[in-house]
């Protein structure tokens, strides 16, 4: 495997980390607050910085970095997740993405944009804008520069650092000298094959450290776990200003172990304040009692008569000693602040300390939830691989071949008519193998519409904000399968379906409110399977089509004569007619050269339909209505003309031998048929095909029934049903064009092509010239 | 190989020669990509009259064009003895029905003529030039003037 395969997965992990991070700010937008989102959200981005880093991707690192920032004050309630906040952090997270594309390809971003963000990302992760009641005011201009005395005792030249409580989370104020880190790996760290030893040099690589491992929780060598994780550690860093360099070291290491990182300023709080006490803010002498000689305690800095600085006596080296550090509880914290809540001025920023402190302290359970979460995850999550496309796609191929093969050798025995019974069942067998690994193969490549749902929500975000309209995007049966080749196609259409529908169809804040809106529009995507296809609606709340203008333009654009008369459904289809658009100016947004005639050709290029509900004041339903797979078909094999044709099963309601009592002329042309007493039009398949000229008479044919987009009915005539069968569906654009009435191409089992029908355009063809200016399209080329 | 180099530097170019009825054509071997025997097409609706209809060639479906009807001449009636030549067009591969392949010849530029000034539209369009090849007369046919202004004219 080489480098770029292995940034290749970084890639595609992080389409997986931007998805999730999309779906989590969703749902805290709509106010989810469970930790477990936020600790999801944080966890994407982290993972994201973590990888980048591995590649050098700077920009990627520091954008992630301050949106991690941000997001950790979130996690750890700081930072109230408003709506406010979740715009900057979506916005945030499509930057995020960008800079993972232009990464991925090379690509230029636009600087400006993130630069921004950057400065939105750290304003809130300052707290800019979020009440801060949680500092002790009053306690500040008492408190002023505590000396910190903290050195090892052989450095001679020990400089008074002046040293502030004011914020202990804000990193760039703790000008502390030093840091004491605690740290209890769980059994998981070594599990994940990380080593305490390797994390521990590290820190001890940020500048002078003593390390100090405390084995009091080692069991009995016959109680003792192999794989367990008994010690822990506490390393006090000297020479530091900034707790961030340690935060690194134990980046991948977090989570599988309880991390305290404590300015040495503010150990007293941490450690059991009777025990070692390296500065004591506190008068009252009864918690100063050392232990053993080797820890002296300091004089109580903060009241003392003589506030010159007195270097302490400190041997660090004591730490090394298992017996002393034995001492070391790593966790008391409520201990020290129950002890120091009788002291008298300095006692405030102490205790705020404390509830720093306490924080951190509530961090390992929130991990300990965490990793109880992953591990349910883990149980509920069957296990997956990767695999190339391609590889997919091959398989799917052969497949198809197979299929074909199955049907040209089981045609070839019935034919020669050499099937004994032990032949035939074998043939039989044979095709409900083929068919099983057919199904089993298609379900690799079926996948859930969510990744092009989820683009939608950006695509939506940012032509809301070109706009100034106020969207509100819900999504529904996100989780819907369908085929990959379907997938890929459907981005596109929707897209344009998405901008019209924000651009178009709802209208400005102000006219909503004076219809008596709400101010925000919403706008629905929903998906759902509905007899072997898959349904996607895209709902608007806003005006609805504007007939009069619609049927004015068509008229203009000389769609249609002035005085035509035309149902409500006609004149909404009209916004599908190649060169209509209604905007009165071309926007920047929808109105780039495509339509929804565009979207409609892709659509029904992918076999699908689209149709459009449209209520006045109450907003548009778009409804796609695509396959679920573009590779293969059930169908009903006939015959019309001496040709032989598919009709699609799912379209088929039933078929019917019409007797010539239930045949009623209507009209010059037109026949229907009477079916348990209504009438159903029929539609010569022959005709409409222009296999034929005159009609063929339907009493020698048989009427297949079929459902059209609309919800009618039709009796499609064709002269004889010769089977049905599973066919390949073999695309005609690819080396021809588009065929009015004909959806693709299949390979049947004699070996020869078979047209497969499409019944919406035989019926729409067979109710007027709608579909005849499409005809004279069909050339080569 | 140094044969090859050779005739690259001189601009040969190699031409398959067919016969459709008493005429012969000819068409670039780069574009050519089997030649085949004719199988019954499935016919196509609503297609224009030089579209025989589509075949199954190894799982691709394969559209085929009368090239006879096409060049404006009569309609073929396609029997076992026509041959299909399988060309790509541009990223389409499509089957161009004649009557039979004769030979394939080695020309240079030097060899093909313009084309004379004939009242025919259709040859003028198609047409590239024509060779004198031992007393026969073949024209040069550009496959992709074909497919290009069969698109422009239905359009």
């Amino acid at each position: 495997m080489d480098m770029n395969e292995i940034r290749e997965i970084f890639f595609q992990e992080c389409e997986e980390q931007l998805a999730e991070l999309e779906t989590g700010l969703l749902a805290l937008n709509d106010g989810d607050t469970d930790p477990e989102t936020v600790n999801a959200v944080f966890r994407a981005v982290h993972s994201i910085k973590g990888g980048a880093g591995a590649f050098a991707l700077d920009d990627l690192v520091a954008f992630a970095h301050v949106f991690e920032t941000t997001l950790d004050k979130v996690r750890s309630g700081q930072l109230e997740p408003t709506h406010d906040v979740l715009k900057v952090m979506l916005k945030s997270a499509d930057v995020l993405a960008d800079l993972t594309n232009a990464a991925r390809h090379g690509d230029q971003i636009d600087q400006d944009r993130s630069a921004s963000l950057v400065a939105d990302l750290e304003a809130l992760a300052r707290g800019e804008g979020v009440s801060s009641g949680e500092k002790p005011a009053e306690a500040e201009p008492e408190f002023t520069p505590v000396p910190v005395m903290l050195d090892e005792p052989q450095s001679a030249d020990f400089a008074p650092v002046p040293f502030s409580f004011d914020d202990f989370d804000d990193e760039d104020t703790a000008a502390a000298s030093g840091f004491v880190v605690t740290f209890r790996p769980r059994a998981e760290l070594y599990g994940k094959g990380n080593d305490a030893y390797l994390l521990l040099r590290d820190v001890a690589k940020l500048g002078a450290a003593k390390i100090a491992c405390d084995s009091s929780d080692l069991p009995d060598l016959a109680q003792m776990d192999p794989e367990g994780a008994y010690l822990s550690w506490t390393i006090e860093v000297t020479g530091l200003a900034d707790e961030a360099p340690i935060q690194r070291v134990f980046e991948f290491a977090e989570w599988d172990c309880d991390l305290t990182i404590v300015p040495s300023g503010d150990v007293s709080a941490v450690q059991p304040a009777e025990e070692i006490v390296l500065m004591a803010p506190i008068e009252t002498p009864a918690p100063v009692k050392a232990p053993t000689p080797v820890i002296t305690p300091a004089k109580p800095a903060a009241s003392v008569e003589d506030s010159g600085m007195v270097p302490v006596p400190f041997d660090l080296s004591a730490f090394d000693n298992l017996t002393v550090a034995d001492t070391i509880a790593p966790q008391p914290v409520a201990a020290p602040v129950a002890a120091t809540t009788a002291a008298s001025a300095p006692v405030a920023p102490v205790i705020s300390i404390a509830e720093a402190a306490a924080k951190r302290g509530v961090d390992p359970d929130a991990a300990d939830r965490r990793q109880g979460g992953d591990r349910r995850a883990a149980e509920t999550v069957a296990p997956t691989i990767r695999v190339d496309l391609d590889r997919v796609d091959r398989l799917i191929n052969l497949v198809g071949e197979l299929v074909i093969n199955q049907a040209m050798l089981a045609q070839s025995v019935n034919e020669s008519a050499a099937g004994t019974s032990a032949i035939n069942m074998g043939l039989e067998e044979l095709q409900q193998l083929t068919r099983e690994i057919q199904d089993s193969v298609m379900a690799i490549r079926a996948q859930p519409v969510k990744p092009v749902f989820q683009r939608m929500s950006r695509i939506v975000r940012e032509i809301a904000d070109m706009t100034g309209k106020s969207v509100r995007l819900v999504t529904e049966g996100e989780n819907t399968e369908v085929d990959k080749t379907v997938i890929d196609k459907l981005a596109e259409p929707l897209t344009h379906m998405i901008r019209n529908a924000v651009d178009h169809g709802l209208e400005t804040p102000e006219k909503r409110l004076a219809a008596g809106k709400p101010e925000e529009g919403t706008l629905r995507l929903a998906a759902k399977h509905r007899s072997g296809r898959i349904v996607i609606e895209i709902a608007d709340d806003g005006a609805g089509i504007n007939r009069e203008r619609v049927r004015k333009k068509a008229i203009e654009n000389g769609l249609i004569s002035a005085d035509a008369n035309l149902s409500d459904e006609e004149i909404d289809n009209l916004i599908f007619h190649a060169g209509f658009s209604t905007a009165d100016k071309i926007s920047d947004i929808s109105g780039r050269g495509v339509g929804m005639d565009v979207v409609k050709r892709s659509i029904q290029q992918l076999g699908g339909r689209i149709s459009i509900v449209s209520k006045p004041g109450e907003g548009s339903v778009f409804t796609m209505s695509l396959p679920l797979t573009l590779a293969v078909l059930d169908g009903m094999v006939v015959s019309v003309a001496n040709q032989t044709l598919v009709v699609p099963l799912t379209a088929i309601v039933e078929t019917l031998q019409p007797e010539a009592s239930k045949i009623h002329r209507f009209g010059a042309e037109q026949r229907l048929i009477s079916i348990r007493d209504t009438f159903c039009p029929l539609v010569d398949v022959g005709r409409v095909l222009s296999f034929r000229r005159e009609q063929a008479d339907p009493v020698h044919g048989v009427a297949v029934l079929v459902e059209t987009e609309g919800g009618g009915q039709r009796a499609l005539m064709v002269d004889a049903i010769q089977g049905q069968r599973q066919v390949v569906i073999k695309s005609l654009e690819a080396n021809y064009d588009h065929v009015p009435g004909i959806a693709a191409a299949t390979i049947l089992g004699d070996g020869r092509v078979a047209l497969i029908l499409d019944v919406d355009a035989v019926v729409a063809g067979s109710r007027g010239d709608q579909a005849r200016p499409e005809l004279s399209l069909a050339a080569v080329g | 190989m140094n044969e090859l180099a050779r005739t690259q530097a001189d601009g040969v170019r190699e031409l398959i020669a067919f016969r459709i009825g008493d005429q012969e054509f000819c068409v670039d071997i780069m574009s050519v990509r089997e030649i085949r025997g004719w199988t019954p097409a499935t016919a196509l609706p609503h297609s224009p009259g030089f579209v025989l209809g589509v075949i199954n060639l190894r799982g691709a479906v394969l559209p085929i064009i009368d090239l006879s009807s096409r060049l404006g001449m009569k309609a073929a009636d396609p029997t076992a003895r026509h041959v299909i030549i399988v060309a790509q067009v541009h990223k389409k591969v499509v089957g161009l029905l004649v009557d039979a392949v004769s030979d394939i010849l080695s020309v240079t530029s030097q060899n093909i003529q313009p084309t004379p000034e004939v009242s025919s539209e259709l040859d003028k369009s198609f047409a590239r030039g024509v060779l004198a090849i031992e007393g026969r007369m073949i024209c040069l046919i550009e496959l992709e003037a074909l497919f290009k202004s069969s698109e422009s004219e239905a359009a």
